[in-house]
């Protein structure tokens, strides 16, 4: 701690030069931050996959149905528990933008086969009880000012009524939260039964792809072949697969996103440690004679290299920081894209993540004008 | 002389060369000298007789290739490097030429920094480096950083950084080079007052016949040889 006047001392030495290198780590890290976030955003889901849940989908793609006699031939399947669909509605709320995640579902076997989406006893009941009942997650709800009680329409483009309207109204009738930080609570879902007793002659008796309870997750791999072994050679074979690799798959549909962003931040913390190598290069050139100085009053060449990677450490820590400290600031104003995101927060694991980099970057850059530092030979140095 | 034996400084059979290319130069060659305890040494020579090599293998800051160098009863050459960097915080104060102070440390920051390598608390740095800046008479100046002093106050700020630590050897290399007459003067008043009312051994490189004047003896030096006389 003796030496941080010193160290301090000699960042201060070129103000613009240090505010400048300071900026550019600050601009990445905040980046890396805020893409975290986002990467988040579009895995969400995936972390917290239940290890016992697969997910059955046609063999072919996701946007062909099923038939909604599977359930029953999926639960007589030894090793699975139980089975409950979904099916993708796609309606649009006022306008196109304002995109989130509707589905009818069979709303006993959703929440217990869901225990993260946590809906008091109460708005439960009131769903069991009105057949155009929907709930809304408590992010979704928040976002468009929605409560209980409220008459909800939405105008659909894929499942038209069978009077040919596009119009679903839906009373809404419950708010449900989540049981983890990480938990979607942007969804809206309402009742299968009103659905197809609403909608046209397509799709009729058809799903969109089954949540499976397995008993036994060790097994997943013996459970999932058998369930497609089930409907083989069926005009409906099937796909299954852990939820986690589901959720990835469903993700992965408009690219790898987080891997995509993380090659973008991987570019730029490249670019910055290269401009963090040269400033410290550059500092400790500058000042040749300086170190031969202190090297000649007695300081050890341990101690020069450990004032110089200070330095580094000081610059990359006080840019860093304060890039993912302002990357959390951002975040947690909310999601940017207002909807398209549901889980959107800056995780732990991407934070110590962060720390790590920060250090990193800082022994990087400065690990050679250190070293070089190190084995300056004081009689030359001053000779200079 | 200070009329006593003790000698502080014994170099026996001293040689440093350089490699230049394929070309050895030979700079010091089996030197021997003894500096008394209390003495106030210069050393004269013409440019490139070795006078800043030999202050160099003195304080510590370079090997020599051949010959053995005692300061107090130590075996400097044989030292390795971190306990040689202990023992020039220990017992070597250097002043240079051009001052080499930090320019952004104020003139209190740089005199405390040998003061960094000991225990002494952070009060207790202010305090010693304080009465050093009192010593060169610089206690006025103390927040000010080295732009701001002229050069004779920078070499006044850099003699108290090297006596701050209580050192056993002043070296000191073309002290007055940088600065003109009167301030010169200055600088070797206060390094005559620090050798006679404070006993400190003072080795002092120079060109400045005048300046050696102020020494209690001078020595000459010339193709790695030393002499009491310039060679014609």
């Amino acid at each position: 701690m003796k030496y941080f006047n010193l160290v301090w001392s000699n960042l201060k030495r070129h103000k613009l030069r240090t505010l400048l290198t300071v900026l550019s780590i600050l601009v990445a890290f905040m980046l890396f931050g805020y893409l975290s976030a986002i990467r988040q955003g579009f895995n969400q889901g995936i972390s917290v996959a239940g290890a016992n849940r697969l997910v059955v989908r046609h063999k072919v793609s996701l946007i062909q149905l099923l038939p909604e006699s599977y359930e029953a031939r999926m639960e007589r399947i030894p090793g699975v528990n139980s089975a409950v669909h979904s099916t993708w509605f796609g309606g649009v709320y006022q306008k196109p933008s304002n995109f989130f995640a509707q589905m009818p579902v069979q709303p006993e076997q959703y929440l217990d086969m869901f225990p993260e989406y946590v809906l008091p006893d109460d708005q439960r009941a009131a769903w069991l009880a009105t057949r155009s009942g929907a709930i809304a997650g408590k992010v979704l709800a928040e976002r468009f000012g929605w409560k209980i009680g409220d008459r909800i329409p939405i105008n659909a483009t894929i499942w038209f009524k069978k009077d040919g309207g596009a119009t679903w109204e839906f009373d809404l009738v419950g708010i449900y939260t989540g049981a983890e930080k990480n938990t979607d609570t942007s969804g809206f879902f309402f009742r299968y039964d009103f659905f197809e007793e609403t909608r046209g002659k397509w799709g009729s008796g058809q799903v969109g792809w089954y949540t499976v309870r397995i008993a036994d997750p060790a097994r997943a791999a013996e459970t999932a072949a058998a369930i497609d072994q089930e409907f083989a050679n069926s005009p409906a074979e099937t796909k299954t697969e852990p939820e986690g690799a589901f959720i990835q798959g469903f993700a992965n549909q408009i690219g790898n996103i987080g891997q995509i962003m993380m090659s973008i931040v991987a570019a730029v913390f490249f670019t910055i440690l290269l401009v963090a190598g040269n400033t410290m290069a550059y500092s400790v050139r500058e000042r040749t004679s300086e170190l031969a100085v202190l090297k000649a009053m007695g300081f050890s060449d341990r101690k020069v290299l450990g004032l110089v990677l200070g330095e580094s450490m000081l610059l990359t820590c006080l840019g860093g920081g304060l890039g993912l400290a302002l990357a959390w600031l951002l975040i947690s104003l909310g999601d940017p894209t207002r909807g398209s995101l549901p889980v959107f927060f800056f995780p732990v694991r991407e934070m110590v993540i962060g720390v790590g980099l920060v250090l990193g970057m800082g022994l990087i850059a400065g690990i050679l004008p250190a070293l070089r530092a190190q084995h300056l030979q004081i009689a030359d140095a001053l000779r200079r | 002389m200070t009329g006593t034996d003790d000698v502080l400084v014994k170099i026996s059979g001293l040689g440093k060369s350089f490699k230049r290319g394929t070309e050895t130069i030979q700079v010091l060659d089996k030197l021997d000298l003894a500096i008394p305890r209390g003495d106030f040494l210069a050393l004269m020579g013409p440019s490139g007789s070795g006078k800043s090599t030999l202050l160099n293998l003195i304080g510590g800051l370079d090997r020599p290739s051949q010959g053995t160098i005692e300061v107090g009863g130590e075996r400097i050459d044989q030292l390795s490097g971190s306990r040689l960097a202990a023992w020039r915080a220990r017992h070597i104060g250097l002043i240079f030429q051009f001052y080499n102070l930090m320019p952004v440390l104020t003139a209190q920051r740089n005199v405390e920094l040998p003061l960094l390598l000991t225990r002494l608390s952070r009060a207790q740095r202010r305090q010693h480096a304080a009465v050093a800046l009192d010593v060169v008479g610089l206690s006025h100046r103390s927040n000010h950083y080295p732009r701001q002093l002229s050069g004779g106050e920078q070499q006044r700020v850099g003699i108290a950084r090297a006596i701050v630590a209580d050192p056993t050897v002043l070296l000191c290399d073309e002290p007055t080079g940088d600065l003109d007459r009167k301030s010169g003067d200055e600088i070797l008043d206060l390094l005559q007052a620090l050798n006679r009312e404070q006993g400190k051994t003072i080795v002092m490189v120079t060109h400045d016949h005048h300046a050696a004047e102020r020494a209690r003896r001078t020595l000459y030096l010339e193709k790695g040889q030393m002499s009491t006389e310039p060679v014609a």
